[in-house]
């Protein structure tokens, strides 16, 4: 089979379009090329829903954090401590089985070994369900680091605003929030970088990949194991992985640069990539 | 004990008692050790494997500093899973394949048939005669090995960064009072390190601690493995039957993954303020 069929055959098999069986006799390096890349669709969308969802409630989250009311931070706090303190594998776990649970509470049909729960069985599915947790688990590292920018946003600024008389939600539209973002932004490019590395547990962990419907990762260790080749599958996955990699910090940079227009060129810090954060 | 012979006839405290302390159970509380085994035995590796990286880094030569350079950034782009999935068979595939060079000469057929890998019964890692828990230590030294090559390059970047971070000052002081480049390293440069490696050092902990359920995935019979082999639903063909509670068991191995981070971050606090002792920042 040359590139071009594997390409047609399998693109979208992440998807569950095209072929319907995995290849399996002699597997060329065009499928591993191309169904590996095929499953990246899974991860660039966990990454970017995950990211997007999670920055509102990060923001929310952070500001909790910071408020005065102990019945606002306090709550704040154990999300943070919670999702921060244990490992991401073992949230997948314990959320999947608590999604498994859902229909009896739901009052949904139980015939004994099939569930009939038209609504709430998206929950076990990896799209709606690892979404959900891979949001939680984000929303809690960005809050501490929008907290920690929160805290650092400079006093003379807030002091100014007030001077002019800006009211409370412009002060904090005009420029809490903005400055807040330009202190944060280093720390969340890394934090967006282990997001996109993270959403790779997803088919590792408990959400089964529903008919072979799977991510980068499943399809790499599905090969590595039909050919007992691991030499070939693992560094596409890796490759890949580079290449998404580059992309974030790309788009990440350019985001930083638009924060900070208003600063002299040569005095903007470039984002500089530290793994600090993972799950 | 004697009276859980029959688990039906009890009464609910008796029940728990006895559910409680059943051999698997006994398994599941020892798989807690496995674990801490793992990051105790780890962390030294970690850091020996970190100084090291670090050190070929800023190395004269300029194969070692590319080698360096190479591991240091290997997590960089790649998610540490991808590691851990690669690195044990691997090893486990270069090991064999090596044995099977050297104990069965004679077999010349290639080791690599299409999709299979086939080496002597005698190059067997473990051999297939070994007892089961030659397998579990084989299995659980292959993540150990894993671990700390992946941990390993975390480290080194860290370290790096610590030993960049001592003044210049002090290092030419030693120099001045004519110390040799080692030992200027040794007791000038790395016992200094230490302030400034340490907040990226206990962040790598606490990462540490979090990447241990992935033992699981490397076959290991660890806190993860039998809380799913525990929880699941038992019928009546068990002793001890009961409903599906992986939740319960998911939820405990929480608990314990917070107050492992929690402890350990309480520690690290107070590490902080003793190795920040004597600095004026």
């Amino acid at each position: 089979m040359n590139c071009l069929d594997a390409l047609s055959a399998y693109g979208l098999r992440s998807l569950g379009i095209g072929e319907r069986l995995l290849p399996r006799g002699d597997i060329g390096i065009c499928e591993q090329l191309v169904l590996i890349g095929s499953g990246m669709v899974w991860n660039i969308y966990f990454t970017a829903v995950a990211m997007a969802f999670g920055f509102g409630l990060a923001t929310l989250v952070a500001l909790g954090k910071a408020s005065r009311n102990p019945l606002v931070s306090g709550p704040s706090k154990a999300f943070i401590f919670i999702f921060r303190g244990s490992p991401l594998f073992i949230q997948f776990f314990l959320f999947y089985e608590a999604f498994v649970l859902i229909p009896k509470f739901a009052g949904e049909i139980d015939l004994g070994f099939v569930v009939i729960g038209i609504d709430t069985a998206w929950f076990t599915r990896a799209w709606l369900g690892a979404l959900i947790v891979l949001i939680l688990n984000t929303s809690a590292y960005t809050a501490e680091i929008f907290h920690g920018a929160l805290v650092n946003v400079p006093k003379g600024e807030i002091e100014a605003a007030d001077a002019i008389g800006m009211t409370g939600g412009q002060k904090f539209r005009r420029i809490v929030w903005p400055t807040m973002l330009r202190i944060a932004w280093p720390a969340y490019t890394n934090e967006a970088i282990f997001m996109g590395h993270a959403t790779a547990l997803v088919f590792f962990s408990s959400f089964p990949a529903w008919r072979q419907e799977g991510d980068a990762l499943y399809y790499a260790s599905y090969f590595a194991e039909r050919t007992f080749n691991p030499f070939v599958a693992y560094p596409i996955v890796a490759g890949y992985f580079v290449l998404f990699t580059l992309f974030i910090i790309t788009v990440f940079g350019a985001a930083n640069r638009r924060l900070n227009r208003h600063l002299a060129p040569g005095s903007v810090k470039r984002v500089k990539f530290r793994p600090q954060f993972i799950r | 004990m004697e009276f859980c012979a029959d688990p039906s006839v009890l009464g609910d405290v008796e029940w728990w008692l006895c559910y409680l302390t059943t051999p698997k159970q006994i398994s599941f509380y020892e798989s807690f050790g496995t674990v801490l085994l793992l990051l105790v035995l780890a962390a030294p590796l970690i850091l020996l494997l970190g100084i090291a990286g670090a050190l070929a880094r800023s190395s004269r030569a300029a194969p070692l500093r590319w080698i360096g350079n190479i591991y240091t950034s290997m997590v960089r782009g790649v998610p540490d899973i991808v590691f851990f999935l690669f690195v044990p068979i691997a090893l486990d595939q270069t090991f064999e394949y090596i044995r099977h060079r050297a104990l069965c000469p004679d077999v010349t057929a290639p080791v690599r048939q299409g999709a299979d890998f086939v080496v002597c019964a005698a190059a067997k890692l473990p051999l297939s005669t070994a007892p089961q828990s030659v397998h579990d230590i084989y299995g659980f030294l292959l993540a150990l090995v894993a671990f700390t090559i992946v941990f390993g390059a975390f480290a080194a970047n860290i370290i790096h960064g610590g030993l960049a971070a001592v003044p210049r000052g002090q290092l030419e002081a030693g120099e001045a009072i004519g110390m040799s480049r080692s030992q200027v390293f040794r007791r000038i440069h790395l016992p200094q390190m230490w302030r400034f490696a340490l907040p990226g050092l206990s962040n790598l902990w606490m990462i540490l601690i979090k990447a241990t359920p992935l033992l699981f995935l490397l076959g290991v019979e660890d806190v993860v493995y039998w809380a799913k082999e525990l929880g699941g639903a038992k019928t009546s063909r068990y002793a001890f039957p009961h409903g599906d509670w992986r939740l319960g068991y998911f939820i405990a191995l929480l608990i314990f993954y917070l107050l492992l981070t929690w402890l350990s971050e309480r520690g690290f606090r107070r590490l902080n303020r003793r190795y920040a002792a004597g600095f004026s920042t």
